[in-house]
């Protein structure tokens, strides 16, 4: 079985991000696995360490994110290949186009897997861009997953805490949500036999594709926390009251 | 001229409440707005749609076809819907039907589409969304032959704006697809406020310590008519489901009313509740960074306050 993940190089969630000019942020931050892809890479690893072949990462991103790709190999990934562009935003059209190039280049899959979103532009559709560049099914917001006579068969979550089972023939992608699985720790060793997997890097230009990027990133606007609390005090029947009181008269969130 | 089509959610043949803010996006100076429905008896929804502005309900349906079990399918049907009365702009909720559907719509039509939007601006194509979850705001401008954008549930304040309502029945040649069918739905406890719509939410933290103790959580939020949700912690430490999950890799939420009990306020989290218009604190440490960044606070255990605040609620 041959697996496709993608696997996208953001900020860490935990970093603050300061806007730069008018549509940059600094980006001499902490970046690593965007955390929904650590579920996808994790099924991957799985799925690949009952039925044998190789999980191949792909990722699109600037030099480095090499650093994230590295870390990626040693959670069990056989290899990657890294597309460079000097862009951390990109067009999820493009996106998707680099990544249906370098899969039919490099030969195609049983399945791809992939994060719902990424935390950064969260922009939510290009697994589903993928798919249909491949003329494949896709399943997003995937909290389940299994294999069986060439079939796939997902859990995806909806509303209301539904869920909808799916199944789809192979191949597919699956872009995985959190609770698919619990990802791995990688361990030492893992983490040095990371280092001689092989990665190929790849310049977007050497590709020969063309882009459309017709999603233009116009502003980027920091968003202040709130001030402090107001600290209602008193007894707790006092205090309760109170709030009861403003979130009903002042506030007019309750009735 | 601008024609407009909403993708309308229904549940039990009833328009859900959360459409009337995207309905209200859709309003604009000249616009005539379309509602497309597929699954859901036209004629019953009708007055509620008149009431947002909306002037044609597109009933759609698959030529035998089950669009609900094919969301490949239902795409197909809502592109020719699109082609066929000629709106160039689609709007949805931004609801995991919604996202899903629309991104469908978008990559076969190879067009622009942004989620999770806090706003639209029709007449020049931008929408403001949170990039990195919600600690910046972005504008985007999108050049596509469509216009295609997924709002947040809550972002946009409902107005009415009556209009009369005709109803259209529409067939799609669709023909069939079996790469993908939705073969069951798993329901759940029934008759819940769904998260990501909910006006008013009660979430609790790590100190809660069990299920049941959840328990005063939904009481809480009873009193309100409200849904109940959880840091991740407390549900990985499996005292709440992952659907209720609120925060960075959970549901993103945006209610009038959010009450954290004993959440201790991580970026994390905040990036799922961040857009309430009221954030209330309920923690023993009066110290807890949550304190610094909401709108109200009380300092005390969340198992004596919660439980007198229902009963003050109840009076
Ligand atoms: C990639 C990534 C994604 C994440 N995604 C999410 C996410 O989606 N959602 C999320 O919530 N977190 C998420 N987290 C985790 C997040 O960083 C925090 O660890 C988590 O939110 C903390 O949960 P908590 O507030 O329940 O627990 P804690 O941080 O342990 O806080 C508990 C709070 O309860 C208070 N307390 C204790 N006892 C009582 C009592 N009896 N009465 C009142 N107050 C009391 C304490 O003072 C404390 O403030 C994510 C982390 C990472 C790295």
């Amino acid at each position: 079985m041959k697996v496709f993940v993608c696997v996208k190089n953001v900020p860490d969630t935990a970093a603050n991000i300061r806007v730069v000019g008018e549509n940059s942020f600094d980006e001499s931050i902490k970046f690593l696995i965007n955390p929904y892809d650590e579920y996808a890479i994790e099924e991957a690893a799985r799925l690949v360490e009952k039925e044998g072949g190789e999980v191949v990462l792909v990722t699109v991103g600037k030099e480095s994110a090499i650093k994230t790709v590295r870390s990626a190999l040693a959670l069990g990934s056989h290899r990657a290949i890294l597309v460079t562009t000097d862009k951390q935003f990109l067009d999820s059209a493009d996106t998707a186009a680099i990544l249906q190039k370098v899969m039919e280049d490099d030969g195609p899959a049983d399945i791809i897997f992939a994060g719902k979103q990424a935390v950064d532009s969260e922009a939510m559709q290009t697994a589903y861009r993928l798919a249909e560049g491949l003329n494949i099914p896709i399943a997003s917001d995937v909290t389940e997953f299994s294999v069986a006579n060439d079939k796939v068969s997902v859990e995806r979550e909806i509303g209301g805490g539904e869920r909808e089972i799916i199944e789809m023939t192979m191949p597919c992608v699956v872009a995985a949500s959190k609770g698919l699985n619990e990802p791995r720790y990688p361990k030492l060793p893992d983490v040095m036999k990371a280092k001689k997997k092989e990665v190929k890097q790849i310049a977007l230009a050497d590709l020969g594709l063309t882009l459309t990027s017709e999603t233009k990133l116009v502003t980027l606007e920091q968003v202040p926390d709130r001030s402090g609390a107001k600290i209602i005090g008193g007894s707790v029947s006092g205090g309760v009251a109170e709030l009861v009181k403003i979130l009903r008269e002042d506030e007019k969130v309750i009735s | 001229m601008t024609k407009v089509a909403v993708l309308i959610e229904t549940t039990d043949n009833e328009v859900k409440a959360a459409n009337f803010g995207v309905l209200t996006a859709a309003h604009g100076d000249g616009h005539e707005i379309y509602a497309f429905l597929t699954g859901a008896d036209a004629e019953g929804c009708k007055a509620v749609l008149g009431k947002y502005g909306v002037g044609a309900i597109i009933s759609i349906e698959g030529d035998g076809a089950d669009l609900q079990a094919k969301p490949d399918l239902k795409a197909k049907a809502i592109i020719a819907a699109m082609k066929e009365y000629e709106t160039s702009v689609l709007l949805a909720l931004s609801s995991s039907e919604g996202r899903d559907i629309l991104a469908r719509v978008a990559a076969s039509l190879k067009v622009p589409l942004a989620t999770d939007c806090l706003s639209v601006d029709i007449s020049s194509s931008t929408v403001r969304k949170p990039y990195f979850s919600g600690k910046t705001i972005a504008t985007l401008k999108m050049n596509g032959a469509y216009f295609l954008s997924a709002i947040r549930p809550n972002a946009v304040e409902p107005a009415e704006a009556p209009a009369e309502a005709a109803v259209i029945s529409f067939t799609a040649v669709v023909g069939d697809y079996d790469g993908l069918v939705v073969k069951e739905i798993k329901q759940s406890s029934s008759g819940k406020v769904d998260l990501s719509e909910a006006n008013v939410i009660v979430s609790g933290g790590r100190p809660i310590g069990s299920e049941e103790n959840f328990k005063i959580l939904e009481e809480c939020a009873d009193a309100m008519g409200g849904a109940v949700g959880a840091s991740r912690v407390s549900v990985d430490e499996g005292y709440a489901p992952h659907s209720i999950q609120v925060g960075q890799t959970g549901k993103i939420v945006n209610p009038r009313l959010y009450i954290a009990c004993g959440i201790s306020g991580s970026v994390q989290h905040f990036a799922g509740m961040k857009t309430s218009k009221v954030i209330v604190a309920i923690n023993s440490d009066k110290d807890a960074p949550i304190f610094n960044k909401c709108d109200y606070g009380i300092v005390g255990d969340i198992f004596e306050v919660v439980p007198a605040l229902t009963a003050e609620l109840a009076k």
